[in-house]
């Protein structure tokens, strides 16, 4: 079990290593000289010369490779090449703001999809459950932004119960911090959840149809029971696998809902940077998005083992 | 194997007279189709009855019927009733079945590898039965469960009770299968080719414990197999099913000898017991023409008549049930439904 | 089950009669309908369009649906309708460029995968999982970062992030393939590993990819329109539904039709196809029972 669990961190930190390197490659090297991206087609050769030195440029690349990572280990990736902005404390910053949104998002899906999932499976032969599981597949087609875009309409806009946008942080106002969250994170719950509701119904499914929960059932547990104490773990694993996932795209695709609702997270901050040609603060944002990836995909292994007693002694 | 003699001497002398399970005008049935049709069977305490009949005859519906499991879309109607429980079984509600269910009737699955839930203890698995009734505090059951998994004879029971089911092998699994079901000392215990799914060196042993678990309760076992040899080992009676019906029923040394149902004739002659080892010339075996029809395409009157040798017009009316002997279970425990009887010469 | 170590008495074993025949579910046809009107609207849009779509006509601007305007006209005084019809080129293109990319590199990378095991196969499944880490939408942004953002772009940046699961599926189905005896007995007689990928593991893993490709068209819809959304996607001046979205968004409260159009035009297509992965799925697979 330890072993098994030591060799899943092994793979963590190889594949950060590479990711690392595939990040730093594909923003450094492959562009040629960063300056000249940064300054864009029409910047004078003059400027372009004067960036590179300043930033140490031309220096080798396993040099700068290794400066890049040390400052994200330090936590001090460097300052922006056109505002001199630290990124570090803006990471950090804009970081925060998305977790709130993906975390708040996650549960308010989760809370709501695996009950819901599990109602679909229980009743896959019923109207309610058909009904349902249409739904959630039009859920699922819905993108997230158009999804805020219309919940502004209704709630913001012709309501007016809540504000249209902005973000204030919880430290400074609590009830208005969660005001202007609930909309944004609504928006990302609904089409996740109902991508979640799904795999719970198919996993569910899957589990029904299981022998064990026959087992339990000539033991004399009710339907219900059975599903509940034997079912449910065992339908966990693939459902832990899609959690982790979304969790990781969510870190990604809350972006466009922070475009609509005008929250500065950590995706806004990305496109900005990618207006603004700030290459070395897109590397950056980039690769604590890949790593917190590689974190989540990490912490799913370790789910598994702790879920499915079988996958310890395996291999 | 120790219990073969039991098996055919003592078929149909057993006193103990009030029947465990009576399953009176069985029928069981799709949205469309019928695949069970008015299945009538008894056993008494400690009688070991077996049923037999090809796949796709509809035993393991009768099993899944008398225990309340039948999968969602299949309706039951008929009777069945077992000691001691008040009322039709088939009109109780599913929280009352569950009562039941586990407590005086139990059940062993065929497929040992799937039965058990894979993330959890076997011990723990055990003792549920116990707690899920109330037969036992939380403690008892877990102390009780190692006791029951050294009954059918695990070997370490303390440490096979903190093992997950995949680290016990196919036979050990399917002992912990039988600990659970009689963890409660049922009155009726139900097996549905249990040993199908295992190793021939296992089967033997799990047979023996299954019987030495049902004599020592003095429990019903209703014993569903198509392996012939295992009845007879396992059984004292014996009921033959085909195509949704019970055809032929008897004492197990009668039936075998002596077969009625030109059914029961033609499997006894493609699976000759005593010619056994002349089965390397496979071509000159015996075999029943044709193939078992899908659900639903069975013939009307006798079900069997497409495939008979002796079949005429008269077999499209359904053929009556003909009592044979004078059996204590009562009239069906012993007769056949045929026009046509194979008249006791043996082929 | 009744094959070798049968003891004496065993009966006649009859076939086990196949379960499940194949039918046409509910699934397969409305996503089938769906599809077939996203390729009908494009097709269409090459030969007749209400209006040219792109051209500000002289009319009034935020007209809401009616018997000259079917659809309505947008803020720039555009025709909706003919925006939607030639905006479905623009999907099926999207979609066609991703999954193009990732199908082409993705299946024949975990048929490798999958024959060739040994380290080269390891290699492949590794540098798989390393490109797992990269979300589509992270890939597209950077993509974006360096060459600008414009359709194609983006559309290639999806279709690589998409690689990893068209691999994964393949390989996985492929090594279900490799072992049947069929392969065996085609390797005993003398079949190159070109040929036997060819002829067996390819069109046994074709369903699978199919059905793959379904849904990650639905995928590359969603992108699309969440690029063009940010800016980053198909350019101001060129018919697409996300971009109609972004451009409609500030008059929301004024013209909810402007969003309401495009964006049930998405959802549709997003339906149809992921209806038509699901359908076809159970199609290929009828053991899995209907769900």
């Amino acid at each position: 079990m330890l072993l098994r669990l030591a060799h899943r961190f092994g793979v963590l930190v190889a594949s950060l290593v590479a990711s690392s390197l595939v990040v730093f490659g594909f923003m450094q090297v492959l562009p040629g000289n960063p300056a000249r991206v940064a300054l864009g087609v029409n910047a004078s050769e003059a400027a372009v010369a004067q960036m590179t030195a300043e930033y140490g440029l031309d220096r080798p690349l396993v040099v700068q490779y290794l400066d890049w990572v040390g400052g994200m280990l330090t936590l001090d990736p460097g300052i922006e090449y056109v505002s001199k902005a630290p990124i570090g404390p803006q990471v950090a910053d804009r970081l925060g703001v998305t977790l709130w949104l993906v975390v708040a998002a996650m549960l308010l899906a989760f809370v709501v999809a695996v009950p819901v999932g599990v109602w679909m499976a229980v009743r896959h032969r019923h109207a309610d459950g058909v009904v349902l599981s249409g739904v959630s597949q039009v859920g699922v087609a819905v993108p997230a932004f158009l999804a805020g875009i219309l919940l502004i309409s209704v709630f913001a806009v012709r309501l007016g119960w809540v504000p249209s946008g902005g973000w204030v942080p919880p430290a400074q106002d609590p009830v208005e911090f969660l005001r202007r969250l609930v909309l944004p994170a609504v928006s990302l719950a609904l089409v996740q959840g109902s991508v979640l509701a799904r795999y719970v119904r198919s996993a569910v499914l899957d589990v029904l149809r299981e022998d064990y929960l026959r087992t339990a059932r000539a033991k004399g547990l009710r339907p219900m029971e059975a599903l509940w104490k034997h079912g449910l773990r065992n339908a966990a694993v693939p459902v832990v696998t899609v959690l982790g996932l979304q969790l990781a795209t969510l870190l990604v695709g809350a972006v466009v809902v922070e475009r609509v609702f005008v929250i500065p997270g950590l995706g806004s901050l990305l496109i900005d940077s990618v207006a603004g040609r700030e290459l070395l603060t897109v590397q950056t944002v980039v690769m604590v998005l890949v790593v917190a990836v590689l974190v989540i995909n990490f912490v799913v292994d370790a789910l598994y083992l702790a879920i499915d007693p079988r996958l310890r002694t395996a291999r | 194997m120790s219990t073969a003699a039991t098996g055919a001497a003592g078929a149909g002398r057993r006193a103990g007279d009030e029947p465990v399970l009576d399953v009176r005008g069985l029928h069981v049935r799709t949205r469309h189709t019928e695949l069970l049709s008015d299945v009538d069977l008894t056993i008494r305490r400690g009688e070991r009855v077996g049923l037999i009949g090809e796949s796709g005859s509809g035993k393991s519906l009768t099993a899944l019927a008398v225990l309340g499991l039948l999968g969602e879309g299949l309706t039951a109607t008929g009777g069945v009733h077992l000691a001691g429980h008040e009322g039709n079984l088939l009109e109780r509600s599913e929280g009352g079945l569950a009562r039941i269910r586990g407590d005086d009737m139990a059940m062993v699955f065929q497929e040992p590898m799937t039965a058990l839930n894979p993330t959890m203890r076997v011990g723990a698995q055990v003792a549920e039965a116990m707690t899920v009734h109330g037969s036992a505090s939380r403690s008892q059951a877990r102390r009780r469960a190692v006791d029951l998994l050294d009954q059918v004879g695990l070997p370490d029971p303390e440490h096979a009770a903190r093992a997950y089911p995949h680290q016990l092998s196919g036979g050990q699994r399917q002992r912990v299968v039988a600990a659970i079901a009689l963890a409660n000392d049922p009155v009726l215990l139900v097996c549905d080719e249990p040993t199908t799914a295992l190793d021939v060196t296992v089967q033997a042993l799990v047979l023996d414990l299954i019987v030495t678990g049902v004599q020592s309760r003095d429990a019903a076992l209703l014993f569903i197999t198509h392996d012939l040899a295992v009845v007879a080992t396992v059984c004292e009676r014996v009921l033959v099913m085909y195509g949704g019906r019970i055809v032929e029923a008897g004492p197990v040394g009668q039936v075998f000898t002596d077969p009625r149902h030109q059914y029961t004739a033609g499997l006894l002659a493609a699976s000759d017991l005593t010619a056994a080892g002349a089965r390397r010339e496979r071509s000159a075996l015996p075999t029943i023409p044709g193939t078992v029809p899908p659900a639903g395409r069975f013939p009307d009157g006798c079900v069997f008549r497409n495939r008979c040798p002796a079949a005429t017009g008269q077999c499209a009316t359904r053929p009556p049930w003909t009592p044979r002997g004078d059996h204590g279970a009562g009239e069906t425990a012993s007769g056949y439904a045929c026009f046509y009887p194979a008249g006791g010469e043996l082929r | 089950m009744s094959e070798a170590g049968s003891p004496a008495g065993m009966m006649p074993s009859t076939p086990v009669v196949g379960t499940g025949r194949r039918h046409l579910n509910p699934s397969l046809f409305v996503g089938g309908g769906l599809v077939l009107l996203v390729v009908a609207m494009a097709l269409v849009s090459y030969v007749w369009t209400p209006y040219p779509p792109m051209r500000v006509l002289g009319t009034e601007a935020y007209q809401t649906p009616n018997a000259d305007f079917w659809l309505g006209t947008d803020r720039f005084r555009r025709d909706v309708l003919s925006q939607i019809l030639v905006g479905a080129r623009t999907t099926l293109y999207v979609g066609v460029v991703a999954v193009g990319v990732a199908a082409l590199v993705g299946v024949p990378l975990g048929i490798l995968a999958a024959m060739s095991g040994g380290w080269l196969g390891q290699t492949v499944m590794r540098a798989n999982d390393i490109l797992l880490a990269f979300p589509a939408l992270l890939l597209a942004i950077m993509f974006a970062a360096l060459y600008g953002g414009s359709t194609q772009v983006a559309m290639i940046a999806i279709g690589i992030a998409t690689i990893p699961s068209f691999a994964r599926i393949t390989r996985s189905g492929a090594l279900g393939v490799m072992s049947t005896d069929y392969v065996t007995a085609a390797r005993a007689a003398g079949h190159g590993p070109f040929a036997i990928a060819l002829r067996h593991v390819l069109p046994n893993v074709a369903g699978l990819v199919i059905v793959q490709a379904s849904v990650a068209f639905a995928i590359a819809i969603l992108a699309e329109a969440a690029l063009a959304y940010l800016g980053l996607g198909t350019p101001t001046g060129q018919a697409s539904w996300g971009r109609m979205l972004y451009e409609a968004q500030s008059t929301l409260r004024s013209a909810p039709h402007l969003v309401l159009v495009p964006g049930a035009a998405i959802a549709l297509a997003v339906l149809g196809f992921n209806l038509f992965g699901d359908g076809l799925r159970d199609y290929l697979d009828p053991k899995l029972e209907r769900r």
